[in-house]
């Protein structure tokens, strides 16, 4: 292997600020994307911390109403539009796609280059936004009208950032969808793909299709407030449920794009930990398939208080419970993959488990809001606000957490530490359930969200919550401090270190520039632990 | 390393074809103006889709090339319209029935 | 594996799931049409009365006629007619600009006659005309910026063709740059009708 190692590796070839931003390489972009959303991730991160600070007692406490509304809008805006979203597809599908399917690239890597400056420039427009103007914005992620087509703070440009990053994100869709057709290796059948590769393809389609409804919603409430369109505008003939609509049509299948790459990421490391071939490879690959196009299907289940027709409660409440059967079945499979398997407890896999036991309650508490009853009594209150970050932070951040663990080695070649990364692990999971359990109670006793005082009745589960929110910080930063000594002093490691099965790992850690130093034959499934294939 | 499909093999349109395409196009639209003037009710709203659809057709089937293209390709543009289907026909649900 | 050669599906293909992302986003402006019309159709019909029929039909046949002269130019160019190639593109350049002459004649009487977004006229008239003339200005607005972006890409890879970049040979550029104008085209299918001709 002296040889490998002289070669450069992606990392090292090319040095200067240049040839990272301007670089074609799908894993630079990745990394770079990768760097960029945990950045945002960091300030979203402090911006719920301060919610949470300021809600642990009632009454008027360390922030103004006013800063508070900002505050939970940025909060909202940057974890959905700039954290989220992106998150998985942008920083691990775009490093992990090209090589999981034996390709050197994806099928435009100029366009990636373009779509990742695009994300810098939404999220440049979005910071101005916040720091021009008058004021930030304060109507909530969701930029509902009427408000937002009154409100007199910097609406306008946040609805131009939405536009651009939807762009971004539209760009790398079209990118993977193509890849995935045009350049798995030979033999690479899509009945041989990892799964992780299928649930992109989902989400790709998604980006594509429901993306662009987001632009046109936007350009839309910039229309309205500058050039005074009047088409949401009630004593102008408009109807604001309309913006409700195409606000869901796409922001629904939007959470799909962000939780169906994190499950893709937990059905490739489960068999991997458990030395066992997945069980229910075409189920779990059609669900995530079943899951784009139904989740395309309900988005009006977050108006049934909106005054919509009790026709379409029904309908779209039906709808609602027919996405839960396809999550459920990767959550079997899952477990099933896990019986009788032989388990090795490593990082990775223990943040995959920490994913299904998150997404389970949150998956079950949506059943709840599905139901258009029930959701009388929890719409717009807590219960929501628990649910959403069980499903997004519980779900989708522990499956980039999990993602971060175990291809760590593959990109840098070299390995954090164990023992910190548990320990991180268990402060996060305990610290989210301590943060956001106490959020359903207080829903279902009634505690409106987004408001900035709350009645005294409340106040111990609030105390309670916020509690919870300083383990989470804590678990983040331990996490970010380990994996970032890992990235300076962690032990070297070769190819290989999980005796995983899939194409990524047989090449280099880190990986040469054109990522294969011949192009693969693929013989063999991406589960099938034979030995000859695993372990150096 | 790329096999969805076989080499490509150029498929030049003949300058008689996408005439006759043209005049038909023209054709339609002169159709689609003439039934307007009549009132039809309920049924110009489905002429003027109508014809306005198998215009539209004609755009991308021929011009477009895609009855020349391969299935995957055919798919994708089909599911394309279905999800703009879904999405206008499914607001009906509340728009239509409130 | 060395450079990568030009995967002309793959390039293709792309452009297709762009056209889609276009598809798509006009998509909400005629849902948004469609709702409001089913709501309002009187006020609707009677607000389309003040569009000019003739000015519409005469841009129908415009645009059409591009689509034609740039599925010529493809044709032209797979066959290495490049006299053909060129002056079929630049008829659909010209096309293109004419369209938007006539649009802008079109607009600036709407102007005049005090029909702009947010107008005081438009304030006094019923509720759903303001909806209408709303739809009208943001569809055959959108749909005008894409005719103008249109016209630039065909001159763009006009010239490319000039340099030797596409050639008979490699010419999904050209091909792509049709679908898009295609695309124009297609859109403007719809809008005629719906703006123009509904009763």
């Amino acid at each position: 292997m002296a040889s490998d190692d002289a070669r450069k590796n992606f990392l090292t070839d090319g040095t200067g600020l240049g040839s990272w931003v301007f670089s074609t390489d799908h894993k630079r972009i990745g990394l770079m994307y990768l760097a960029l959303i945990l950045l945002m991730f960091t300030a979203g991160m402090t911006l719920g911390f301060l919610m949470r600070l300021k809600l642990m007692t009632p009454g008027n406490t360390l922030l103004s109403p006013q800063t508070y509304n900002a505050v939970f809008t940025l909060h909202g805006v940057i974890m959905i539009f700039l954290v989220v979203i992106p998150s998985i597809p942008a920083s691990f599908g775009n490093i992990m796609l090209p090589l999981q399917i034996g390709a050197n690239d994806v099928s435009f890597p100029r366009l990636n280059n373009f779509s990742w400056w695009l994300y810098v420039i939404g999220a440049a427009t979005a910071l101005v936004s916040i720091f021009t103007g008058s004021g930030a914005p304060d109507t909530g992620w969701t930029f509902y009208v009427p408000f937002s087509s009154r409100t007199t703070t910097n609406v306008s440009i946040a609805v131009i950032a939405v536009f651009i990053l939807g762009f971004s994100n539209i760009l790398t869709g079209l990118n993977f969808i193509t890849t995935i057709h045009r350049l798995r290796a030979p033999g690479l059948t899509w009945r041989k793909l990892p799964l992780f590769v299928w649930s992109l393809y989902a989400t790709a389609w998604i980006q594509v299709l429901a993306t662009p409804v987001l632009g046109i919603t936007a350009l839309l409430i910039f229309a309205e407030r500058v050039l005074n369109m009047g088409l949401f505008d009630p004593t102008r003939g408009g109807d604001p449920l309309m913006y409700q609509h195409l606000f869901w049509i796409y922001s629904h299948p939007a959470v799909y794009i962000m939780i169906l790459p994190a499950m893709g990421i937990v059905s490739d490391i489960i068999p991997v930990f458990a030395r066992k071939k997945i069980f229910g490879y075409g189920m779990i690959a059609a669900s995530s398939l079943a899951i784009a196009f139904a989740g395309s299907l309900v988005w009006a289940h977050h108006m049934f208080t909106s005054g919509m027709s009790d026709t379409a409660v029904l309908v779209f409440s039906l709808l609602t419970f027919i996405v839960a059967v396809p999550s459920a079945i990767k959550v079997f499979n899952w477990l099933s993959t896990l019986y009788k398997g032989s388990i090795a407890m490593e990082p990775p896999l223990l943040f995959t488990l920490g994913f299904i036991f998150m997404f389970s309650i949150g998956g079950l508490t949506g059943l709840v809001q599905g139901a258009a009853g029930a959701d009388i009594h929890v719409h717009d209150t807590y219960f929501i606000v628990g649910h959403f970050h069980y499903v997004i932070f519980g779900g989708t951040g522990l499956g980039l957490f999990a993602a971060m663990h175990f291809w760590f080695p593959k990109v840098f070649g070299r390995m954090y530490s164990r023992g910190k990364a548990y320990l991180a692990f268990w402060l996060l999971l305990v610290g989210m359930n301590v943060l956001y359990f106490p959020m359903l109670i207080l829903g279902l006793m009634g505690m409106p969200r987004r408001y900035y005082d709350y009645l005294p009745e409340y106040a111990s589960w609030n105390m309670v919550s916020t509690f919870g929110s300083w383990f989470v910080v804590a678990g983040i930063l331990l996490m970010f401090w380990n994996l970032y000594q890992g990235v300076r002093h962690g032990e070297p490691v070769g190819r290989n270190p999980w005796g995983a099965a899939s194409l990524e790992w047989e090449t280099a850690s880190p990986p040469p520039t054109h990522n294969f130093p011949t192009e693969p034959v693929v013989t063999h499934g991406p589960y099938d632990f034979t030995p000859g294939t695993a372990h150096d | 390393m790329a096999h969805d499909s076989d080499a490509h093999v150029p498929h030049p349109l003949s300058y008689r074809l996408l005439v006759g395409i043209w005049a038909a196009l023209m054709v339609l639209t002169a159709l689609t103006v003439a039934v307007a003037q009549v009132d039809l009710g309920f049924l110009n709203i489905v002429a003027a889709l109508g014809v306005a659809s198998v215009k539209a057709s004609l755009v991308v089937f021929v011009f477009m090339h895609l009855k020349y293209e391969n299935r995957t390709l055919k798919a994708m543009v089909a599911l394309a319209f279905v999800i703009l289907a879904i999405f206008i026909g499914f607001t009906f649900w509340d728009v239509g029935l409130r | 594996m060395t450079e990568m050669p030009k995967d002309y599906a793959a390039a293709k293909m792309g452009m297709w799931l762009f056209l889609f992302t276009e598809v798509l986003l006009f998509g909400g402006l005629f849902l948004l049409y469609a709702a409001y019309r089913h709501r309002y159709p009187v006020d609707f019909h009677n607000a389309h009365l003040s569009l000019d029929l003739v000015l519409g039909a005469a841009n129908t046949v415009v645009l059409i006629t591009s689509s034609l002269t740039v599925a010529l130019a493809i044709s032209a160019l797979q066959r290495g007619r490049m006299r053909h190639c060129y002056l079929f593109l630049g008829g659909t350049v010209g096309l293109a600009l004419l369209f938007l002459v006539n649009k802008y004649f079109e607009w600036s009487a709407k102007l005049h006659h005090g029909i702009y977004p947010g107008s005081e006229h438009l304030a006094h008239l019923p509720k759903a005309e303001n909806l209408f003339f709303g739809l009208y200005f943001s569809m055959t607005g959108l749909h005008g910026v894409h005719v103008l972006v249109g016209a630039v890409v065909l001159s763009w890879v006009m010239f490319l063709i000039r340099r030797g970049r596409v050639t008979q040979a490699e010419y999904v550029t050209l091909e792509n740059a049709g679908l898009y104008w295609h695309l124009v085209d297609l859109v403007w299918i719809y809008l005629f009708p719906l703006f123009y001709l509904i009763s």
